[in-house]
């Protein structure tokens, strides 16, 4: 299959309801659970190896139209919490036997337990996901959280997390992770080759599919990408911040593009790669998977880290994709993305990091003053 | 409209003494630069002030100087400011009011309010919390420590999240030690916790009194006196005093039959925090209509007191992590906070519940219309929401506010009548 056929197949994969995906896997497996994952990380290894499938749950964006949740949150909350809780109520996502959410933030954290009191029948479960980095106390703590949600799934679905599949989904997960890294490395080298909405909808469709079939996938495609015919083209190369929750859309990503930018680095989809290494096979699963959370991370607007000042992170990633300025790309009112957006442009200006600012929102469908607006940004830049 | 109902001069002794005690403290964080005084902050929701006191750290908490510059109307050129450097308008306005006081040269090394030592985040909940801290310890330069409270999402907190909290206080009490060059006394603390737990009681006992009809004191608009004392102050001797006066005092105003209004029509059960920018002017327009809050969701950010816990000086690390786990509302889920409600409503014997949805917190307002909806459709309890802000007075719209309330104590009114016939 031509890697064109394949990024096809993957946009196609993307734009089906979670129902759909459901369905799939389990007219196969008839006793089969499926999993949503909301923004930003979910142990998806720990819902694989109960022997669930763990799926990216990441809102209606401009599939649904409001109807009930309107109602229930407010004007000034983003819309990704509204249209995932929209999902439930228009059956988009029946199939999808449960959901787990965590303390990305403040609407998150009211979501989840909204979410499960409209909807009684379907399995919640909210995770703690620790602040603290540096205690000796917080490995141990995840460990534990991450154990009691394998006791719940256990409770709820009478399937149990063994330490040997533990192992075994770890191992899954660092393969197909390592998939990824390469195709975000092929990115950086040679952007001309693989455009920012191939690379979303490929990992996209990742997080939809059973790792090792997502792991085949990837497989398949990287050397097809590599082998491609694309001259690099005058553009100017950028890094996209603050796009780690709310998906935007695919139409606003195409526009950067078009405007004259190379994203060759980004925080879209960020938790299914969050792991700078391997988690590794040494020792026990949780513990191990725990440790990675917290000293393995990638940088995330959504985890503090005491060890480094927020835009540390930021000026790495574009020291390292050789990024010519950020665009920060933050969902509208979301409130971990807009707060980092002034100590991340800070520390950019100190390092001499040209950088715009786009807000967006899932819903968003005319794009003609972002264009503008990066465009200018652009010339601006290339002109200098 | 029947008879004007007016507003009595009660508040009495409450409101002079919480005025002093909070003024004393302010004045004590301005000398704390030149004394050579540590100062530690940390957030009002579920704190920890006792180990801060214990550490003998001056605790400071720039929400109180956020809600403080918000009800002098002096927060809307901060949010300028700070909007102005690079924060979002859709960003909470607490956090915009303090960073612009920085900007302004109002908050910071030489001045009143002088930069914390140490940043203590008691990430109780909120994650805001968690930004503002960072912020505030990039501006300032204080030392910060993340003090992570798992959220509360079982029906009792964990081993694990016990034993997680206190390990982190321990070392938190070691930074303390290294920062002053004072050894921890547990039984320093210990003396603090009981103080704190008589102060705790106080506070629940005149919770309790405005059960009575009338009720002696507005648990929504009067509770800011005791709310200084209980979240800031707890602890001190000075605090434990001020509430045993505090339930003399509503205690002689509820055996005259006495409440801070002419005439108690209505009682509410008011969500959310108040309009500070509008305090008197929001107040009113409940007072015309006769509306008494007998409760409120908004006093117990800090701490639930009034169901019965209270720290324990016998097992000090453990009670305080058991009140950042459990005891307060902000660690707690929204769904949760419909319990507390609904036992407010039904034991309190409330007529309608006031929820005043607030931009700057989505910790207290994401998903108020789904509170809305369940209050309504499934308990059959009156429900008003209006939306306005604690901090930013551009949100607050005394018109369309005005309206909604008249029109639902107007229907409140009717509904009575017709109860009654």
């Amino acid at each position: 299959m031509t890697p064109d056929a394949a990024i096809a197949r993957c946009r196609e994969l993307i734009a089906e309801p979670l129902s759909a995906v459901a369905d799939r896997w389990k007219a196969e497996r008839p006793d089969g659970r499926v999993i949503g994952c909301y923004p930003v990380w979910a142990p998806a290894e720990v819902i694989h190896a109960a022997g669930m499938l763990p799926v990216s749950l990441l809102g209606g964006g401009t599939s649904v139209e409001l109807t009930h949740a309107d109602a229930r949150f407010q004007s000034f909350v983003c819309s990704i919490a509204k249209s995932t809780l929209e999902l439930g109520f228009q059956g988009r996502v029946a199939g999808v036997d449960g959901l787990v959410f965590s303390n990305i933030c403040d609407v998150a954290r009211n979501l989840g337990s909204i979410y499960r009191r409209n909807f009684p029948g379907t399995f919640v479960e909210y995770l703690h996901l620790p602040q603290n980095s540096t205690s000796s106390s917080v490995v141990p703590y995840l460990a534990a959280e991450l154990r009691r949600l394998a006791a719940a799934f256990e409770a709820a679905f009478g399937l149990k997390v063994t330490e040997a599949a533990l192992a075994a989904a770890i191992e899954a997960y660092d393969a197909l992770r390592t998939r990824i890294r390469a195709l975000y490395a092929l990115r950086i080298a040679e952007p001309q080759k693989l455009g920012t909405t191939e690379l979303y909808a490929i990992l996209r469709a990742a997080t939809l599919l059973p790792v090792a079939e997502a792991t085949a996938t990837l497989d398949a495609l990287l050397p097809s990408v590599a082998a491609r015919d694309a001259r690099p083209r005058d553009r100017l190369r950028v890094v996209v911040e603050g796009a780690f929750c709310e998906q935007p859309p695919l139409g606003l990503l195409e526009v950067l593009e078009e405007a004259g930018c190379y994203v060759v680095e980004d925080d879209l989809l960020l938790g299914w790669r969050w792991y700078t290494a391997d988690v590794g096979t040494d020792g026990d699963p949780f513990e191990r998977l725990a440790s990675a959370y917290v000293n393995l991370a990638v940088p995330s607007s959504t985890r503090h880290e005491s060890r480094t000042h927020r835009a540390t992170g930021l000026i790495e990633k574009v020291r390292r994709g050789r990024a010519d300025a950020v665009v920060f790309m933050p969902a509208k009112f979301c409130e971990p993305a807009l707060f980092d957006y002034v100590l991340m442009k800070q520390g950019l200006e100190r390092a001499g990091i040209p950088h715009m600012l786009v807000e967006f929102e899932e819903k968003m469908w005319t794009f003609e003053r972002t264009r503008n607006e990066i465009e200018t940004f652009v010339e601006s830049m290339l002109f200098e | 409209m029947a008879q004007p109902v007016t507003e009595r001069a009660y508040q009495g002794r409450v409101h002079v003494e919480s005025r002093r005690l909070m003024t004393a403290w302010m004045g004590e964080l301005g000398r704390a630069e030149a004394a050579g005084q540590v100062t530690g902050a940390l957030m009002i929701s579920g704190n920890c002030v006792e180990l801060l006191r214990a550490c003998h750290v001056l605790p400071m908490f720039p929400e109180v100087t956020a809600l403080q510059n918000a009800i002098r109307h002096k927060s809307l050129p901060l949010i300028l400011k700070a909007e102005q450097a690079g924060y979002s308008s859709d960003n909470c306005a607490y956090v915009k009011a303090d960073v612009g006081l920085v900007l302004e040269g109002g908050f910071g090394p030489g001045k009143a309010l002088p930069f914390p030592n140490l940043i203590v985040c008691n990430y109780v909940g909120c994650n805001v919390y968690v930004k503002w801290f960072e912020h505030l310890a990039d501006i300032s330069g204080g030392r910060l420590f993340m003090l992570d409270v798992p959220f509360a999402r079982t029906d009792a907190p964990s081993a694990a999240d016990v034993r997680y909290v206190v390990q982190q206080l321990e070392e938190l009490i070691a930074l303390c030690e290294s920062l002053t060059g004072r050894r921890f006394d547990i039984d320093e603390l210990r003396e603090i916790l009981a103080l704190s737990a008589r102060a705790q009681d106080g506070y629940a006992r005149c919770k309790h009194l405005t059960k009575r009809h009338p009720a002696p004191f507005d648990s929504y608009f009067d509770s800011i006196n005791m709310m200084g004392p209980i979240n800031v102050l707890r602890g001190t001797p000075e605090a434990a005093a001020f509430f045993d006066g505090a339930v003399a005092e509503f205690e002689a105003l509820a055996a005259q039959g006495l409440g801070p209004l002419s005439e108690e029509r209505f009682r509410t059960v008011v969500e959310g925090p108040p309009p500070y920018p509008f305090y008197k002017s929001f107040r009113n327009l409940f007072t015309r209509w006769g509306a008494v809050a007998v409760q409120s969701t908004y006093s117990t950010v800090g701490g639930i007191w009034e169901f019965g816990f209270r720290h324990d000086p016998r097992r000090p690390l453990e009670s305080i992590a058991e009140q950042m786990l459990r005891e307060n509302l902000t660690n707690r889920s929204i769904v949760a906070r419909y319990a507390q409600i609904r036992r407010y409503v039904e034991e309190w014997e409330a007529d309608a519940l006031v929820i005043h949805s607030i931009k700057s917190c989505r910790l207290f307002s994401a998903g108020q219309g789904d509170m809305r909806e369940h209050f309504i459709k499934d308990l059959g309890v009156p429900t008003l929401l209006v939306e306005s802000d604690l901090e930013d007075p551009r949100y607050y719209a005394e018109a369309q506010i005005r309206n909604r309330v008249d029109a639902f104590f107007e229907a409140l009114e009717h509904r009575k009548l017709v109860a009654a016939h």
